[in-house]
């Protein structure tokens, strides 16, 4: 398994990563000699340069699967999907942080979103375990600074340190477990490491050590329980388009990175039963967890914070397949999830750009001062819960089915239990934006911008159930490739 | 030439209606509540021509569409009828159309309402007329939302809130039970398909079968209000405004009896051999439960809303007989339990909006200044206690027959058809007995009673009407039943 370690044309393969340098680079430069009060127009031109790396993402994959860099990362179709996915998340939340009066981005904050986004383009596309570990580190440096951004909030500072602790312990905790893989086996890539796994070289014992170890790094990205308590804090204290970010993209790269290893290395395991059983028994606490927390929040990016918590977990019941059919439901519902919460969160900016605060009561009213925005927020939040005719139930359906051909009959009645448990705060947040407000009130308008954004997702959320077969096929296939 | 597609636009005009209303400005309430009505009427007249176009000689599935939708795991859009769902969505439609009318007076977010109104009817179409299970389920599920709105905003204030949120819990949690179910039928037959055809084509193992029949079945039947699990019923329908209380308990209670017995007991006829003698004694012990309860219940709504739990009661026992005459009486009890509902919740609410109570003991005499509301609620009472010469005749009698000749079954079918009876009886009972505090007697309302508005007459008369034409006329539904029924019974081995 000899591998080149560069050839020119391996340089394809990380043209969206290399693009994104560009932009972020250009970004930094732009915003030195832009004058204070034009500061503004850096998301337009943000979100024109994340739209060119997502128009750019199918480069991504060289026509057939192979590993480039020496066997460092794979160029395959499913990274130039998820290279797509963050690309349009980060076009939309550039285009979502113009609008945020609470926020003054700068070339800095934009450049720190085109990083953070290379950082997890590498760790869908890593099959090499240093390379997982640089890519989170990545990812993970440039988030802790985005939600410290809004300086002058004590809240946010607050939110940043915190990331940045336990994140910084969660990923040296994974890279102990990376050392002892690399002692033993002499091996980092995943292949090589796979190879000496399926030939049970190693004690069943060693391998779910290991995994346990890796868990930390991975599980703190996708904020899986017991790794769960920094989110809460951080989705509220972070700007809430910075919030909107982290919680769709970096969970999303981080399942796929999980997928990857477990499908890749451990599911080689001669006997991998218990691992299974791990994942599984993590993904209904996870749910069950967030879900009992978002209950009670009387904030609504709280709420959605705890929300997110709990859709996490419900794609963990698709990881817990460990099927092509589970995958193609995981990267499914990944991309439905993407415009979903980006929607939900853009309804929160607007309104509390008004209200100055993130409280569930200001929602009150809400259908009177703009109808459109109580419609997308009626969309977005049950598509999250998983209600007909949006994108949710469809992948919500799919998860389910992956983990019940795979014989969960449990689990997916444990979390079927929490998707009616999880529609009684949805339903009770619709109803808040549906109630009349005893006073009057002053209508609210929808800056282009996120009219825009809201445009985009709510037309995801709807075209995801009437278009489902194209987005399906094209995941399907892509998932072929790992097994 | 492609045939025009008669179930797409009965499913789909009242859905591009709604999203047309959507986007008209909120001031426009006329020309809102004229497409909402056009299109519910539209609804009505396709689904009446299916009703009378349908071939009751060659039986079986008519006016098929089917277009791809998600190939990769065997789902497609895939609509038909069947000689038992012809007469539903006919129900459908003109409760749709009478709930429109009814509602022709909310002033209050006029768009949003008759909106959500009418993606209810595309909910309830869809379900009917759907031949694949994933796409059944969503249409099934789709109702939830307006309907949760539609009671949490537009309905009785002390009680919308809870009414609307335990309704829809229980509802939910139902779908999320057959859901299951449903998976696990889909994995089991190996065919790869979500389509109903080819599924009951499947020979389910005895085992799987009766594993998977229960939480199918009742997690269906939830929506049918089967007892004990009809709590959220009673409730929802007092909290809910008139228009919805008309068509939930109308004919969405009979989505959930008809998508139950299509996928639990046409999919997995063993299983419900098996369960179904034990479920009868739930089905019995709720119709005579819900009669008694609401011969002591005082408020108006809670009367009609036990009444049409103990109705349904009736819908499943039909069903659960497993034979042709059985399940022939529980789709004419399904269409004439969805008139009878119907027609008492529009008098409720036209009696409740002048009265402003709804406490039996606070009322009196309104037969003086409401007569139409008068003559339709005796027709509604007439026909729901099984009067001859009313629709619900005929199906009471069908039912009970059919049970009487279940005993093959079961030895106790027959003591449960002559218990039930003792449900009729309290139909009777609580029936005259609303009949004469509402409208004889002294009155007891202040001030003057308006007088019932056209459009109000219109929905009144048609359902009345139509009640007692089914009652004189019945080969006009029967024969159309009859077809349905026997291709469906072919699947149970032709018992």
């Amino acid at each position: 398994m000899e591998q080149e370690i560069f050839q020119l044309s391996y340089l394809q393969a990380i043209v969206p990563e290399l693009l994104l340098l560009v932009v972020g680079l250009l970004l930094l430069g732009v915003d030195l000699v832009l004058p204070e009060a034009r500061k503004r127009e850096l998301s337009v031109w943000a979100a024109v340069g994340f739209a060119i790396v997502a128009l750019a993402s199918p480069l991504a994959y060289l026509g057939e699967p192979q590993f480039v860099f020496g066997g460092m990362i794979g160029s395959e179709p499913l990274n130039a999907i998820f290279a797509f996915i963050f690309a349009m998340a980060a076009f939309l939340v550039a285009l979502l942080s113009r609008d945020d009066e609470r926020l003054e981005p700068s070339g800095v904050y934009y450049a720190l979103i085109a990083f953070a986004v290379i950082g997890m383009d590498l760790m869908v596309a890593a099959t090499d375990f240093i390379m997982l570990y640089l890519a989170l580190e990545l990812t993970g440096l440039s988030l802790y600074l985005l939600s410290a951004y809004d300086r002058r909030s004590r809240f946010s500072v607050e939110a940043g340190m915190k990331y940045f602790f336990y994140g910084s312990v969660a990923s040296a905790v994974m890279l102990y477990g990376i050392t002892f893989i690399a002692g033993l086996t002499g091996q980092t890539l995943y292949l090589g490491v796979r190879y000496l796994f399926a030939s049970a070289v190693m004690p069943a014992w060693f391998g779910m050590g290991v995994l346990v170890l890796i868990l930390a790094g991975v599980g703190f990205k996708v904020a899986m329980v017991p790794l769960h308590t920094w989110a809460p804090d951080v989705y509220e204290g972070a700007p809430t388009p910075v919030t909107a970010f982290l919680s769709v993209t970096s969970k999303a790269a981080g399942v796929m990175a999980l997928m990857r290893l477990l499908v890749w290395i451990w599911g080689s395991l001669p006997s991998h039963a218990e691992m299974t059983s791990l994942i599984a028994a993590l993904a209904i606490v996870t749910i069950t967890l967030g879900n009992l927390f978002a209950l009670r929040q009387k904030s609504f990016k709280r709420l959605l914070a705890y929300s997110s918590i709990t859709q996490a977990g419900y794609v963990l019941v698709g990881v817990t397949a460990l099927s092509p059919m589970g995958l193609t439901a995981v990267g499914f519902y990944l991309a439905i999830y993407a415009v979903t919460n980006i929607a939900a969160f853009t309804v929160l900016v607007l309104v509390s750009n008004r209200s100055g605060s993130d409280w569930l009561r200001d929602f009150v009213g809400l259908q009177q001062r703009s109808p459109a925005l109580a419609l997308a927020l009626l969309v977005a939040l049950l598509s999250l819960g998983g209600v007909p005719p949006f994108a949710g139930f469809v992948g919500k359906i799919l998860l389910f089915a992956a983990a019940l051909k795979s014989g969960f009959v449990w689990l997916v009645g444990a979390a079927l239990a929490n998707v009616l448990i999880s529609l009684y705060y949805y339903l009770n947040a619709v109803r808040m934006a549906y109630t009349r407000a005893e006073e009057p009130v002053e209508p609210l308008s929808i800056p282009v911008a996120s009219r825009w954004v809201l445009v985009i997702a709510t037309a995801g959320i709807i075209l995801g159930t009437v278009l489902a077969y194209p987005l399906y096929h094209l995941l399907e296939r892509a998932a072929m490739v790992w097994f | 030439m492609m045939p025009f597609p008669f179930v797409s636009a009965i499913i789909f005009v009242p859905f591009f209606a709604a999203l047309l209303i959507l986007v008209m400005p909120q001031e426009r309430k006329a020309e809102i509540k004229v497409i909402a009505a056009v299109a519910a009427f539209i609804s009505l007249v396709l689904a009446l021509w299916v009703f009378i176009a349908y071939d009751r000689a060659a039986g079986g599935y008519q006016f098929e569409e089917q277009m791809a939708w998600l190939p990769a795991i065997g789902s497609s859009y895939h609509v038909g009828v069947s000689g038992m769902s012809a007469p539903l969505l006919l129900l459908g439609g003109l409760l749709l159309f009478s709930a429109v009318l009814i509602s022709w007076n909310i002033e209050d977010r006029t768009r949003e309402f008759f909106a959500f109104l009418l993606l209810i009817g595309v909910g309830v179409f869809g379900s009917f007329a759907m031949l694949d299970i994933f796409m059944l389920l969503l249409f099934y599920e789709l109702v939830l939302f307006p309907i949760y709105l539609l009671i949490a905003y537009w309905g009785w204030k002390p009680l919308r809130t809870y009414g609307a949120m335990k309704l829809t819990l229980y509802l939910f949690g139902g779908s999320m039970l057959s859901l299951i179910g449903v998976l696990m039928i889909y994995f089991a037959s190996g065919q790869h398909s979500f389509d109903m055809l080819v599924l009951q084509q499947v020979a389910f193992t005895p085992e799987f079968q009766r594993a998977w029949f229960l939480p199918t079945f009742v997690g269906f039947a939830v929506l049918a209000s089967i007892w004990p699990l009809y709590a959220w019923s009673p409730d929802g329908y007092a909290a809910a405004p008139t228009g919805v209380s008309i068509l939930h308990a109308g004919v969405l209670k009979n989505v959930g009896a008809f998508t139950a017995f299509r996928v639990g007991v046409l999919l997995l006829p063993e299983g419900a051999r098996f369960w179904m003698p034990y479920l009868a004694f739930f089905m019995a012990a709720g119709l005579i439960y819900a009669a008694f309860i609401a011969l002591i219940r005082t408020d108006m709504k809670y009367i009609i809303g036990f009444a049409s739990v103990s109705h349904m009661g009736i819908v499943l026992l039909g069903f659960a007989s497993l034979n042709a005459i059985g399940w022939s009486g529980a789709v004419l009890q399904m269409f004439a339990h969805g008139m009878i509902a119907a027609l008492s919740f529009a008098i409720v609410g036209m009696v409740y909006d002048r009265a402003h109570t709804r406490e039996l003991t606070e009322l009196g005499g309104m037969a003086k200044p409401l007569s139409w509301a008068a003559i339709g609620f005796i027709v509604a009472s007439f026909a729901s206690m099984g009067m001859p010469g009313f629709l619900g005749f005929i199906a009471e009698v069908q039912v009970f027959m059919g049970l009487w000749q279940a005993a093959a079954l079961a030895p106790w079918y027959p003591y449960i058809a002559i218990v039930s009876v003792l449900g009729i009886i309290g139909t009777a009972a609580y029936m005259l007995r609303f009949v004469r505090y509402v409208f004889f007697g002294e009155m007891k309302a202040h001030g003057t009673i308006a007088p019932i508005s056209a459009l109000d007459k219109v929905v009144i008369a048609l359902l009345s009407l139509i009640l007692i034409a089914g009652g004189l006329f019945p080969t006009t539904v029967t024969t159309l039943v009859k077809a349905g029924v026997s291709s469906a019974l072919t699947l149970l081995g032709g018992a």
